[in-house]
């Protein structure tokens, strides 16, 4: 044996082991020997513990108009184990409206732990569920004749109006990964499936309580165990402010009804979306209740894809939108100036044809106004070509990534950091890119010249083209889009500058003006609200053009920026433009001045139901 | 003729310690029995059925006996000699775990292999205990003054501050205390032992009654980390219902009485559904169903269990094997005393298991590990001459 003089303290570590113990004995003694009062309460009481669930949180739209609340539904459950000894099975059925055959089938499908995988006889399962007050008032009045059966009373969601369904999502039953991730949730709660429903989930569904009850041997509730000692009560949601205008959100999915496409309005000033719409959609009413899931298939098998929210996850090349950016990063660079003139050829110019006839030379002011592709293509080689090619190509595709770095700051090519979900990051190629198709030195400007016109390889989101037109409204910034006003506790918008100084800004502005008192959006002007715009019709391959329209209101100190698609409608000047101008004056002015426009474009279907 | 060089090695078998085997079988046996217990409804009808839990216990006991059977088989010395080895190796597997963790109730500390889910903080006990034991044991170390134990307190700190903030399973990370008693046998005053208690008392208390403004402590803590100290000290009560199952637990064991209800026959601890009661509120099945009889015999087992662990310590001829075999007595009385006292309603719920005990492959394979790698040491110590 080792020489060791802390032998002895072994004994000290037995001495430990031996108190612990006898602790433990002289609890239990007391437990088990001595007090009889737990076995009182255990004698034929067992503990309930049910949960108290809180109401979720509101939603209102930005003016304090209320959207989203709640509406009461009772659920039926059954403890299987407790309904065995002489359960009226005769009464519960007429209390309910039931048959002898629908109860036993029922009945069948509650203790197959095939298909109801959380069975146990000993715990509560749903019988029926979503009932309104008067389906169970019969039921309830009765219930302390049905041992085994509760009622748990729930809210589901109700909506003020049919509309803004992609932007607040639904509520429907946790699945089991949510169980897994978070144990706030027991089986059967509800939680935010999609949209705002989703991202503020834990904003909006408050703190569940807990109610501790007795029950005695034949499952009838005895009260409340230890005087409430170990309840707690429930805490409701917190109620969230979107930034939505209710008004201009329900005028634009009017406007796009019958149509596939988007349209995404932004106060520039603070990057609040104060519409986002994207058609076709459907009415949040139907995603409630019992219909649910029937109608939610519905939703996913239709072929117009409904459930895609086009305003942040359709991409589509930008078109002549795109014009004002190769404008700006024209300018920004030096490779134009607003005085630069470039001739066009009309419907013969090389290699790009122009597709609106006006004079020869153009400036910058006139092409915006024109939509004059010919200028685009010159004034884009320009830009690229300014600092040469270079050997092995290298200056040239240095000058493309550095024209690709601008356009990307307009938050373009990426997703925006918001609480706007599931957004699509659209793409503008790099310089690499090109190199691994043609080669590092097999492309040159001509080889991407549909660029130029916003054709070709861009791909955006109406999202990406709505805050391209507030950056242009703010003269060089955004704030990040969101949709809800931010609580105390959640980070500060972001501002975000573009590469392009205030400067270049002002020429731009004047063009956009005079696409609306001259150019292709001069038809569906409201003068006196000083609109600025672009039209853009973009060719595609699965059947005619998109329509598309960005824009902003007034010229001076913009309150309003809109982005509209209209899918394989035809030109952006006759489809999107109007939808547009008419979003603009409601938000402006809170009226319309043209009831025949808008009931024309509301009337008009352009995909067959 | 110089009998000391034969040498001859005498068969691993006949040094074996067969009361500690003895005991080990007979605890996992009861174990066994009331998870089956624990999980039984009247539908189910065979103990080895995977529909209960039992059922794979029984795979996961059978497993682990052919597990200790194979580390009789291995040289004792391996453990000495590869000792910071395996350390460093169970180090980077507990860092990499929160990597390949899927979440499990805000524990990021369970990898899924295949069908079998494992925490290998389970295992980090034992290699834990083999790299003190090693540094602990080098010639010429003696604890003089604090300044020998600051190396063993980093070798006991490492993995239990990774469990507790980076795993985020504070249960477990807080069984790495018992080193402190292991290392008052070697030697530690008595003092710090006294400080220590004295010290958790004094923060236990002054967080309990609310001096420190929440302020300050919110910006320590995570405001999770916050919530789960305030529950573990009573202060807030769990809202998924701690407060609920202790007091499901006690009137469970109360109702028990003196000679239990009978096998099966528990009614207060199926009526309702407590998530833990298979694992770590095994003991309250074992109180209602066998009563105060069954529940003095199952904590005499574990008291027999230790001190004859710590028998096996004061026989040791080396120090490694003396370090080793006082770290498994301690990490078992820990265990015993924080899961019987929380059942019992006498300590905050920590949720770890009762070892041997409790439902739950990762504990029983960890436990067996430890506990074998010492009946090896012992079982080798009559080949050592000094």
């Amino acid at each position: 044996m080792i020489s060791n003089k802390y032998y002895n303290r072994a004994y000290v570590i037995g001495g430990i082991v031996i108190a612990v113990a006898l602790i433990f004995i002289g609890r239990l003694f007391y437990l088990q020997v001595i007090d009889s009062s737990t076995k009182d309460k255990a004698d034929g009481n067992a503990l309930v513990r049910q949960p108290i669930y809180p109401s979720r949180g509101l939603i209102y739209d930005r003016n304090d108009s209320l959207l989203v609340f709640n509406q009461s539904v009772y659920d039926v459950m059954v403890v299987v184990r407790e309904m065995k000894s002489g359960f009226d099975t005769l009464s519960f059925c007429e209390a309910l409206q039931l048959t002898r055959d629908q109860f036993e089938a029922r009945m069948n499908e509650v203790t197959n732990r095939n298909r109801n995988r959380g069975y146990s006889p000993y715990t509560p399962q749903l019988f029926m569920s979503m009932l309104t007050k008067e389906d169970v008032a019969n039921l309830q009045e009765q219930l302390y004749s049905f041992a085994g059966v509760s009622v748990r009373k729930r809210t589901l969601r109700d909506y003020r109006y049919p509309a803004a369904a992609h932007i607040v999502g639904s509520v429907g039953e946790v699945n089991r990964k949510d169980l897994e991730r978070d144990n706030y949730y027991i089986i059967g709660d509800y939680s935010g499936r999609d949209g705002i429903e989703k991202q503020y989930e834990t904003y909006l569904r408050g703190q569940k309580g807990v109610e501790v009850l007795m029950r005695d041997s034949k499952g009838r509730i005895q009260g409340s165990y230890h005087n409430g000692e170990l309840d707690y009560p429930a805490q409701s949601g917190t109620d969230l402010h979107l930034t939505i205008d209710i008004r201009l959100q329900l005028l634009a999915e009017q406007l796009l009804s019958g149509k596939m496409g988007s349209a995404v309005a932004i106060e520039p000033s603070t990057g609040e979306v104060l519409a986002m719409v994207s058609a076709p959609a459907w009415d949040p009413h139907t995603l409630v209740g019992r219909q649910r899931s029937k109608n939610y298939t519905a939703l996913l098998n239709d072929s117009h894809k409904p459930l895609m929210n086009r305003a942040v996850q359709a991409q589509y090349s930008p078109g002549s939108t795109f014009k004002l950016i190769q404008s700006l990063v024209g300018l920004q660079t030096g490779a134009i100036k607003p005085t630069t003139m470039y001739g066009c050829n009309g419907k013969l110019s090389q290699p790009i044809r122009c597709t609106h006839s006006h004079g020869s030379p153009v400036s910058l002011e006139s092409a915006i106004e024109q939509s004059c592709n010919p200028y685009y293509w010159q004034a884009y080689r320009d830009i690229l070509e300014q600092h040469g090619y270079g050997p092995r190509n290298a200056t040239f595709r240095r000058t493309y990534d550095s024209w690709r770095d601008m356009v990307v700051s307009f938050g373009f090519a990426g997703k925006f950091d918001s609480d706007i979900r599931d957004q699509a990051t659209g793409s503008i190629p790099r310089a690499k890119t090109y190199s691994k198709i043609y080669g590092e030195t097999g492309w040159r400007a001509i080889t991407i010249r549909s660029l130029s016109i916003g054709q070709g390889e861009i791909q955006v989101t109406p999202l990406q083209l709505a805050n391209e037109a507030a950056c242009i409204a703010n003269s060089g910034y955004y704030l990040t889009p969101h949709l809800v006003r931010p609580l105390p506790d959640m980070p500060k918008v972001v501002r975000h500058r573009t590469m392009v100084d205030s400067v270049h800004f002002g020429v731009v502005k004047r063009g956009m003006a005079r696409v609306m008192t001259n150019g292709t959006g001069r038809h569906y002007s409201v003068p006196e609200l000083n609109m600025c715009g672009k039209t853009g019709t973009v060719q595609n391959s699965h059947g005619k053009d998109h329509a598309i329209f960005i824009g902003f209101a007034p010229l001076d100190n913009p309150k309003i920026a809109v982005a509209v698609v209209v899918e394989n409608a035809g030109f952006g000047a006759t489809w999107a433009c109007p939808i547009a101008t008419l979003m603009m004056e409601q938000y402006l002015t809170d009226s319309i001045s043209r009831p025949e426009l808008f009931d024309h474009l509301s009337n008009t279907q352009l995909i067959t139901p | 003729m110089y009998q000391g060089s034969t040498n001859t090695r005498n068969s691993i078998w006949q040094g074996i310690d067969w009361f500690t085997i003895a005991l080990f079988l007979i605890i996992s046996l009861i174990g066994w029995v009331n998870i089956y217990g624990a999980c039984y409804t009247f539908e189910q009808s065979s103990i080895f059925s995977f529909s209960n839990p039992a059922g794979k216990q029984f795979v996961w006991i059978m497993s682990a006996l052919v597990l200790g059977f194979v580390i009789l088989l291995i040289d004792e010395k391996v453990y000495d000699v590869l000792g910071y080895i395996f350390y460093a190796i169970v180090i980077v597997v507990l860092l990499v775990t929160p990597f390949l963790a899927h979440d499990v109730k805000g524990s990021l500390s369970w990898i899924s292999l295949g069908p079998i889910s494992l925490q290998p903080a389970e295992f980090a006990k034992c290699f834990t205990a083999i790299a003190i034991a090693k540094y602990m044991s080098r010639y010429g170390y003696e604890v003089r003054s604090w300044r020998d134990l600051v190396v063993p307190a980093m070798l006991m700190a490492v993995p239990m501050l990774i469990i507790m903030v980076w795993q985020r399973e504070t249960g477990t990370a807080l069984v790495f205390a018992a080193f402190i008693l292991v290392f008052y046998t070697q030697g530690m005053s008595g003092k710090i032992l006294g400080y220590g208690f004295l010290a958790v008392a004094v923060v236990v208390l002054v967080l309990k009654l609310q001096i420190i403004p929440d302020e300050w402590l919110s910006k320590v803590f995570q405001p999770h980390q916050k919530a789960r100290i305030e529950v573990v000290l009573g202060i807030r009560e769990d809202p998924m219902g701690y407060g609920y199952n202790v007091a499901q637990s006690l009137i469970a064991i109360g109702s028990g009485r003196f000679l239990g209800k009978g096998y099966l026959q528990g009614t207060q601890t199926k009526l309702s559904f407590v998530p833990e009661q298979h694992t770590d509120f095994i003991f309250c099945t074992v109180g209602e169903e066998w009563g105060f009889v069954g529940t003095f015999i199952v904590i005499a087992l574990y008291v027999t269990l230790i001190i004859r662990i710590l028998m096996l310590a004061q026989r040791q001829r080396d120090t490694f094997s003396q370090i080793y075999a006082y770290s498994v007595a301690c990490i078992l009385l820990v265990h015993f005393t924080i899961n019987i006292g929380m059942v019992l309603g006498l300590l905050p719920v920590i949720g770890i298991p009762l070892p041997f005990f409790s439902y739950g492959g990762s504990q029983f394979w960890g436990f067996t590990i430890l506990l074998f790698i010492l009946l090896r040491l012992d079982g080798s110590r009559v080949n050592k001459l000094y």
